[in-house]
């Protein structure tokens, strides 16, 4: 059991719930008449609300990043390595805003949420939501928590497009973005492998085209081959040979379809715990989203002019064994934003550990994520 | 502006300073710490770019405010545009990349101008040490042993002066200082001779 209360540790936290009652217009033209997003919060918003910082979630991320929702939670929120007092993003000097997005399903409106125009789940109804509905729902949700400018919007993946977005979509909103593991849009490969997940999902006779919650059951196995496969590619291929090699768990050959290599069961494993815990249409949209996500088609396909938009510095890190993001794929932002003279500073850490080495406390990249924030709230407080 | 507290610059790094006018766009290759980009900023209002590839130096260039993007010299600068930067330095970085000929080939693509200093291996200590020892040179400035050093292509101030006629390349500057970073009669009338450190401004 960790300990709820250890020093670094933002300690007990509660969601709250922000109603919106303003229709939100979306990219796919349709309306969201109204909607909730849950979001929590670490640390204290400072007299001018300069010290703000949003975290942006990936795929199947959520806002609890950080602590403890209960005493007797077995692990804290998602980026707990990195948020809490005195840890890089430090909230003994931020405000730490992190909410579930839009078509999320950890209690924002999304399609497992009533729909009041049928009194039934919203299931395959639910608007398609892009990353610039996302960035426009947490705007809103920056006006009401009084928070006209961010010190900071940082995001991993498919939460570094949106911070990228924000820079875009709202240069005087943004004092600095950070976009981790990212890439400004998905290759063909991205594509198809979203593509494999959300055929598995569509295909389980338990799908009953998105309407599953009024049979009173869902594509299990659908979402646990989705699960599976994208797993596999936040993964090195080093990292699952150091984690599983060949080795099996009986220890010998059964000649069966039956789970015999470690990296099966694991596997298995993982893609059964996410079936539980995650809503399968809430995958496709999510999936949807990071396909479409490609902000240099409002500027004639030019990603430099669309970067050319933002303001603020960037940080961008990638990882050396990321082949979900390669970092080449950083490199084209950092490249773009270098080219219409933007302030960046850009780091390819050296990892075994994927795509996943975002989340995960990886020294030398804690590091440099601290060395950023650290200048940003100095810079903040040497102001005030 | 920031809380760290900045040493002066290293005398030949103060002349290179003086060279860049204000406002000007910089591009520094191996920037180390990034001490030279951010004096650059604070007294020259100079809008940059470090590369870098120790782990140790990006996160001080990071602390500092200085922009630094991780990347291979030896790699070459194709993710820059041609004539993209007013200048682009190199110090004290010529003697250890793979090509040094191409590397300032690149500069003077994607800069107007390129400032690059060296150690001038033909200072008369560095030749009377291989003349009466027969060995290869060890000295302060140059302190590795020839198995274990990163200076690869080490070259004398006559050997640039040469490389930079053939390539067609001005040199609008050029500095020789001494070991106490200082000119004087000496490097001035025998360069070649007497200068530690060479500190050339070039151009096409």
């Amino acid at each position: 059991m960790p300990d709820v209360h250890a020093p670094g540790s933002v300690g007990l936290v509660k969601p709250a719930v922000m109603h919106f009652d303003q229709p939100l217009e979306l990219e796919c033209h349709r309306v969201l008449p109204a909607y909730e997003l849950i979001y929590e919060t670490y640390g204290t918003l400072n007299a001018d609300a300069s010290n703000a910082v949003l975290i942006c979630h990936a795929l199947s991320g959520h806002h609890h990043a950080a602590g403890y929702h209960s005493e007797q939670d077995k692990r804290p929120g998602w980026w707990d390595s990195c948020i809490g007092p005195g840890k890089p993003i430090d909230t003994n000097r931020f405000f730490v805003v992190s909410l579930n997005n839009l078509g999320g399903c950890h209690g924002s409106t999304g399609p497992a949420s009533i729909n009041p125009e049928s009194g039934q789940p919203w299931g395959p109804d639910f608007p398609m939501v892009t990353v610039k509905d996302w960035v426009n729902s947490q705007a809103r949700l920056a006006d009401r928590l009084g928070i006209h400018t961010w010190a900071a919007v940082i995001g991993g993946s498919l939460g570094g497009m949106q911070a990228l977005q924000w820079a875009i979509d709202y240069p005087e909103r943004v004092a600095h973005a950070a976009v981790i593991a990212s890439a400004p849009k998905l290759s063909a490969q991205n594509i198809a492998f979203n593509e494999v997940a959300r055929q598995s999902i569509l295909t389980d006779p338990n799908f009953h085209g998105g309407r599953y919650y009024l049979h009173d059951t869902y594509p299990r196995q659908g979402l646990i081959l989705a699960r599976m496969v994208g797993h596999i590619t936040y993964l090195s291929d080093d990292a699952m040979r150091a984690k599983f090699g060949r080795d099996l768990r009986s220890g010998r050959f059964h000649f069966g379809f039956d789970v015999e290599f470690q990296v099966e069961s694991y596997l298995r494993h993982q893609g059964e715990t996410f079936s539980r815990n995650f809503d399968a249409n809430t995958y496709l949209l999510m999936t949807k989203a990071l396909d479409y996500y490609d902000p240099a088609r409002d500027f004639g396909d030019s990603l430099d002019q669309a970067v050319a938009q933002a303001r603020c510095p960037f940080l961008v890190v990638s990882f050396t064994s990321d082949w979900r993001f390669a970092p080449e794929r950083s490199e084209e932002i950092v490249r773009a934003l270098m080219a219409v003279g933007r302030d960046v500073s850009y780091a390819e850490v050296d990892t075994d550990k994927g795509h996943d080495a975002f989340l995960l406390d990886i020294p030398e990249y804690t590091r440099l994520l601290g060395a950023w924030m650290r200048r940003i709230a100095n810079d903040l407080e040497a102001r005030a | 502006m920031t809380d760290i507290t900045e040493a002066p610059l290293r005398p030949d790094l103060a002349l290179i300073r003086d060279w860049i006018p204000e406002g000007a766009s910089v591009l520094d290759l191996g920037c180390g710490d990034g001490h030279l980009l951010a004096n650059l900023r604070d007294t020259r209002q100079v809008r940059g770019y470090g590369l870098e590839i120790d782990q140790d130096n990006i996160a001080r260039c990071i602390e500092r405010g200085v922009n630094v993007i991780e990347q291979d010299i030896d790699e070459g600068l194709g993710n820059i545009a041609n004539g993209r930067f007013d200048y682009v330095l190199m110090t004290q970085a010529l003697q250890a990349v793979q090509r040094p000929d191409k590397v300032v080939a690149e500069m003077l693509r994607v800069g107007r101008e390129a400032i690059v200093t060296f150690p001038n291996f033909g200072h008369w200590r560095v030749r009377s040490y291989l003349f009466f020892k027969g060995r290869m040179p060890v000295s302060r400035r140059l302190p590795h042993q020839w198995y274990d050093t990163p200076n690869i292509h080490l070259c004398t101030v006559q050997d640039f002066d040469t490389h930079c006629r053939k390539s067609g390349y001005k040199v609008l500057d050029r500095l020789v200082l001494n070991n106490d970073h200082a000119s004087g009669l000496g490097t001035r009338l025998w360069p070649n001779v007497f200068g530690e450190i060479a500190i050339y401004r070039v151009s096409y």
